[in-house]
């Protein structure tokens, strides 16, 4: 099966060195990189207004919680970033697997969406920005459309080959047994399909994810993306640094909890 | 113990976002296709021109969208014509995805060879990657400000990672009895880097270069809306500001042709390096 294909061990073919000796070598990398940051920053030989030290960015992200910045405080606009992207992730992954899954089942309705669905896909996501905004406002429907733009391509690609896995002998199965179209749709191709939409789900996330920052960035007046616009305008790459940090840890919690998901599914069906 | 494996080989397909390359049985796909698009383009007309069911507030019609593309083809909009315009969006994008390409692969291609090597950079790697390209652009801004550098820095963060990822998962597949074999006859690890490792793991190098590109056209068109001096990006955010939206279509579909066009570049150049696929 084409998706076991991407599930290979990697294989050490190289002499492989003891994990005590690669465990030393990752934590010399670490130190390096912070402590060689560190000693630049404190050197003075850069300006703190160019590159702050790890520790003041570690400060900022308690001040930006302690004192409101841009209006609220950061885990407020950390709220409001996670609420504008569960509505558009929620609503691209929605709309995106039903339809993936069709489009696998019904070749008409493929041949019918395809083209589009190319067109469309070659949009970067941030061009939509534009019009999200024209059509739907600054506000939750803008950014929840941008949103949507990105999760949604991959949702409906990796629904069609999901469902284009399911052997074929089981939906004639269920359809020799009498099972409405919507039955096999429920119990025969969602189940199916399920490893492939959640992989599909993880790069949605990221994608999304992603996307809302972007749209924060150009025309939204809260949320981590306008933390960032506010902190380079007004030249404190300390907080730009800071915001980004928190904007990698979420993404990565997103990211984590969907891989759970993603292997408690295979626990309970036994194969991904 | 110690988990390394940050870049796993998962999920390659889960990130491929083009229904065309999946397998498919050949059909009268392109008969259907062509119909659609007539069919949708007869929509566009009737809903704008016709009817006005969409208001030209929200979404040009037809000749609006001419007209636009008429005004910024011959004189010009945003302080360059539609060509310059063009030209500097794709100029940027092919410098940072170089760069990003000449670093990340053979990065990625060390940290495969290499248990060492992956573990030393590991730390970086995990700091890097989760941040969105995106959130690059502010502190790029600080750093170099609105002009060129700003973008290939942000590129450069975009396409660096697929790149590297990739090269490294398809160095860590090659089979390990080729290799065995190669260094059996005595070849010396430059050859087997060379004429086993490399030439095996060509077809994942290509597709992380596709991701990466992809990733590159996403990521300047964003960085060029935040603030630039001249590109597609910046067509966008002037006929936002202005409230001019069939200029704001005529930036889309730009977009997306040229996203299509050097996507298909590539395509074609890999074809040519992977001859025996």
């Amino acid at each position: 099966m084409a998706l076991t294909q991407d599930r290979r061990p990697t294989t050490r073919w190289a002499a492989t060195p003891s994990s005590r000796e690669l465990a030393f070598l990752s934590l010399v990398g670490a130190v390096f990189f912070f402590g060689g940051w560190q000693l630049i920053a404190m050197s003075g030989l850069v300006s703190q207004y160019i590159l702050p030290s790890p520790l003041a960015v570690l400060e900022q992200i308690y001040q930006l919680e302690t004192e409101p910045f841009a209006g609220f405080l950061l885990h407020q606009h950390l709220l409001s970033s996670l609420e504008r992207f569960m509505f558009g992730f929620l609503l691209a992954a929605a709309l995106g697997i039903p339809l993936g899954l069709i489009m696998g089942r019904y070749r008409l309705l493929d041949e019918i969406v395809t083209p589009l669905f190319e067109a469309y896909r070659y949009v970067a996501p941030l061009a939509w920005v534009p019009f999200a905004a024209l059509w739907f406002g600054t506000g939750i429907g803008g950014p929840v459309m941008v949103i949507f733009t990105g999760a949604f391509a991959p949702c409906v690609v990796n629904a069609y080959r999901g469902a284009q896995l399911v052997e074929r002998y089981l939906i004639e199965a269920a359809q020799t047994l009498g099972a409405s179209n919507l039955r096999i749709m429920r119990e025969v191709l969602l189940p199916g399909a399920l490893p492939s939409i959640v992989a599909g789900l993880r790069v949605s996330a990221g994608l999304g994810w992603q996307s809302l920052i972007g749209a924060e960035l150009i025309v939204v007046s809260s949320g981590l993306g306008y933390v960032m616009v506010q902190g380079q305008s007004n030249l404190a790459p300390d907080i730009v640094m800071s915001a980004m940090l928190v904007i990698g840890v979420v993404g990565l919690c997103i990211d984590v909890a969907l891989r759970a998901a993603e292997r408690w599914l295979s626990r309970r069906w036994g194969r991904v | 113990m110690a988990q390394f494996d940050v870049i796993a080989p998962r999920d390659q397909l889960a990130h491929q976002t083009s229904l065309m390359h999946l397998p498919r049985q050949p059909g009268r796909g392109w008969v259907v296709g062509v119909i659609m698009i007539a069919t949708a383009l007869l929509l566009w007309y009737v809903l704008t021109s016709l009817t006005g069911i969409i208001s030209s507030y929200r979404f040009p019609s037809p000749p609006e969208f001419l007209a636009a593309l008429r005004q910024i083809a011959v004189d010009g909009y945003a302080s360059g014509t539609l060509l310059q315009q063009t030209l500097q969006s794709l100029k940027i994008v092919i410098e940072g995805f170089l760069v990003a390409a000449l670093v990340g692969v053979p990065l990625g291609f060390l940290m495969g060879w290499s248990p060492r090597a992956e573990a030393l950079l590991n730390p970086v790697f995990l700091l890097i990657r989760p941040i969105p390209p995106l959130a690059w652009i502010p502190l790029a801004i600080v750093w170099l400000g609105l002009g060129d550098g700003a973008k290939i820095m942000v590129i450069w963060f975009a396409a660096f990672v697929p790149s590297a990822i990739n090269t490294f998962t398809g160095v860590r597949q090659v089979n390990p009895t080729l290799i065995e074999a190669a260094r059996v006859h005595g070849a010396t690890d430059w050859r087997v880097a060379k004429e086993v490792v490399a030439p095996a793991a060509l077809p994942m190098i290509f597709t992380g270069l596709r991701l990466s590109l992809q990733a590159s056209w996403t990521t300047l068109v964003a960085a060029e809306l935040v603030g630039a001096f001249l590109g597609l990006g910046r067509v966008l955010s002037i006929a936002y500001r202005d409230i001019y939206p069939a200029m704001i279509a005529v930036a889309m579909v730009t977009i997306a042709i040229a996203g299509a066009f050097m996507t298909q570049l590539l395509e074609r150049i890999e074809r040519m390096v992977i001859r025996w696929r």
